[in-house]
């Protein structure tokens, strides 16, 4: 069977200097004038290198059959919402070509065209034929869109009183109802709560059954594997081959947590206050002294903050993430110990934090590190370091589940 | 961010049913870099023509959405302007440059004049203001400032009742000229709608041109015409007036409906100039609009 979307050799350029760009009003007129003139000449309007462009995507190519559920995953700014635009026909691409069979629907943003003024019922036509829908179309879904969205009660108000969560389950609503052979999602499921993002991937999960295709950019890796039958990874513009959803994750997770060598001061984090960066280490050892130990093992950390001149009392997380960027534990100074502290203003504050024993699936997870004033996170530092656990045969059985099975490994006696 | 989705099943694809298109019989899209000219895709114009009427609908109820008066505004904003210039004109003597009653004679004026306005101004700033249509979204983007037109025709038609019923306060039969209404307003619609394509493509890739707008909407009121008699100037003044394509349409409109002299140079300017301007009108837009999404 053809692909229904063949994505070949795409490369998309943004112009960052301003070469060929009129700046004023005279040139802009000047512009317009010769433009019906250009197409005499054969005006060549292609990039060539050295000229101040940026390549948002280069030399993308894979293709994506019929039923398929294809995650896009990425760091930010890897290509991957620039590519979907650029399937979405938002903006030509500057290189290749694309082909796709059957009704796209693309939903780059929940309630694209929604006017705030404009009732829900009117907003529901006015979405519906912005999306592609025709009048006749709409009419004969509209029951099954209220229903989805669970807005009944408020069809005639303005969408401008609508709570957010009842904004985006009317848009999603309508978009999930246009029936697509080939749907085009971005991270939309972001907004709205888990009881509507759950209904969401429900009914992506429904278009799937009815083998339509769908091209779906997440940063969650638990939706991505949940819906996803594979995955493709962008890194820097370019694409990798098309491959299984656990490999692609995996991949993707280690490039997440490999920051490289960098040091630990170095690494991006985020702040409430711009300020030079408090944490500046973290030493983690397990009984044989390194950041690998065996399920049910102990383990320390040691956070070091310098010039901590922050006043008043301060709070320290320490969250592990594992491979599927699920939040497993939290070792706080606030509720396994209530132990607020002050920093050292100039100075070097390290804080240690013992666990006797960390009982988690074999597997690599993360190490968060986050500082509050109690009321906002004045550094968070993702990915600080990573700790890989063993396998340790605890119960004898020579066995223990997975890491796909659950996240902790606690004992127990079964009698029958 | 974090989705605290719990579980979703993995399902495997199923065979497509029967009764849906097999992907080999739809119509392939292929997209790729267009250089040069690029075709309009009348197809695709003509499939998509409900969004249009979506557009100009969605267009008129927010504009009357929350006013008081409601429509009432579209007829009193014209009404009041020709009450103004009636009252100006009178004081300044410019009643006895016409035939008609000069109350009828502004408003004649008003009417085409109000409709280029509301053209160059919304028409132009339609793209600006509706952003996200352009970065989040396809769809054909020549409906943009193509909707700002049929609002403004709507507007027109409303204050063109208002209009009927003033011919019947004073009095005046509207001149047998008036079956060529319809080829004026095709004229004033080519016009209007010329200058939205290429001032709203031009308003994105060049920020001035939103301030320009109102200023070049103003200026085009009183070089037009548009509501005082040009008879108020010597006749080789008048002659200059005729190469301004607004003025064409403007007299065109008195000539119709209160028999004024037909200006015909000017018309054929107009004519000439409209056409021109909707053809490279649509053709910049078009040649614009692949960059749209990236400025936008």
């Amino acid at each position: 069977m053809s692909p229904v979307i063949s994505i070949n050799r795409v490369s998309k350029a943004y112009r960052i200097g301003v070469a060929h760009q009129p700046s004023n009003l005279r040139e802009a007129i000047m512009d317009l004038v010769r433009a019906p003139l250009r197409r005499l000449r054969k005006y060549n309007e292609n990039f060539h290198e050295g000229e101040d462009a940026f390549w948002a995507l280069r030399d993308v190519s894979f293709e994506v059959n019929r039923g398929e559920v294809v995650g896009l995953i990425g760091r930010n700014g890897a290509g991957k919402s620039t590519l979907l635009k650029v399937l979405s026909r938002i903006t030509e691409p500057t290189e290749g070509e694309i082909r796709m069979r059957g009704r796209v629907s693309s939903l780059l943003e929940v309630g694209t065209g929604f006017h705030p003024e404009l009732t829900g019922r009117e907003n529901v036509y006015l979405n519906g034929a912005i999306l592609g829908m025709r009048r006749a179309e709409i009419r004969r879904k509209f029951d099954a869109i209220v229903d989805f969205a669970e807005v009944g009660r408020f069809l005639d108000t303005p969408v401008k009183r609508y709570s957010s969560g009842m904004y985006v389950r009317l848009a999603f609503a309508v978009a999930a109802h246009l029936d697509p052979e080939i749907m085009i999602v971005d991270e939309v499921l972001a907004v709205g709560d888990a009881a509507f993002q759950k209904k969401c991937l429900g009914k992506m999960n429904d278009c799937v059954k009815q083998g339509r295709t769908i091209l779906f950019v997440s940063h969650s890796m638990e939706a991505v594997s949940g819906l996803c039958t594979s995955v493709v990874l962008m890194r820097d513009g370019r694409n990798s081959e098309k491959m299984p959803v656990d490999e692609g994750i995996k991949q993707y997770l280690s490039m997440l947590g490999d920051n490289g060598d960098v040091p630990l001061a170095q690494k991006p984090r985020r702040q409430y206050r711009k300020r030079d960066p408090i944490f500046t280490g973290l030493k983690i050892n397990g009984p044989d002294g390194g950041k690998i130990i065996r399920t049910g093992q102990s383990i320390t950390f040691e956070v070091e903050m310098t010039d901590l001149h922050e006043p008043g009392e301060m709070t320290l997380g320490i969250a592990l993430y594992n491979e599927r960027n699920q939040r497993v534990c939290l070792f706080h100074t606030m509720y396994q110990q209530h132990m607020p502290f002050r920093g050292i203003p100039g100075g070097v504050k390290r804080l240690v934090c013992e666990v006797p024993s960390l009982p988690l699936t074999p597997g690599t997870y993360y190490v968060d590190l986050v500082l509050t004033d109690g009321y906002h996170e004045l550094e968070r530092l993702d990915r600080a370091d990573k700790i890989e656990i063993l396998f340790a045969d605890l119960f004898g059985t020579g066995k223990l589940p997975n890491i796909r099975q659950c996240n902790v490994i606690l004992p127990c006696r079964w009698s029958q | 961010m974090s989705l605290s989705v719990t579980q979703v099943e993995l399902t495997q694809p199923a065979p497509a049913d029967a009764s849906r298109a097999s992907p080999e019989t739809t119509r392939e899209l292929v997209i790729r870099s267009r250089k040069g000219w690029n075709p309009i895709d009348w197809r695709e114009l003509l499939s998509h023509r409900e969004l249009l009427f979506f557009l100009i609908w969605r267009d008129v109820k927010v504009k009357y959405k929350q006013a008081i008066l409601g429509f009432a505004w579209a007829i009193l904003v014209p009404v009041i302007q020709v009450v103004l210039f009636t009252f100006i004109g009178n004081a300044a003597g410019f009643n006895s440059k016409t035939s008609a009653p000069y109350a009828l004679y502004v408003y004649a004026g008003l009417l085409p004049w109000l409709f280029l306005s509301s053209s160059i101004t919304n028409g132009g700033l339609s793209l600006v203001n509706q952003q996200s249509l352009l970065s989040k979204i396809y769809l054909p983007r020549l409906f943009i400032p193509a909707a700002t037109i049929g609002t403004a025709l709507i507007d027109m038609l409303l204050s063109g009742a208002v209009f009927a019923t003033m011919f019947a306060w004073y009095g005046f039969p509207p001149s047998s000229n008036v079956v060529y209404l319809p080829l004026l307003m095709l004229l004033l619609i080519t016009l209007g709608l010329g200058s939205a394509f290429i001032l709203s493509a031009l308003t994105i890739n060049y920020r001035d041109v939103r301030f320009l707008i109102p200023f070049l909407a103003q200026v085009l009121m009183w070089i037009s015409a548009a509501v005082y008699p040009p008879r108020i100037f010597n006749p080789q003044q008048m002659g200059w007036l005729d190469f301004n394509p607004v003025y064409g349409v403007i007299c065109g409109f008195r000539t119709a409906l209160l028999g004024e002299p037909l200006q015909l140079r000017a018309l054929v300017v107009s004519i000439i100039f409209s056409a021109v301007l909707l053809v490279w009108g649509s053709y910049y837009f078009k040649k614009a609009e692949r960059r749209f999404a990236d400025i936008a």
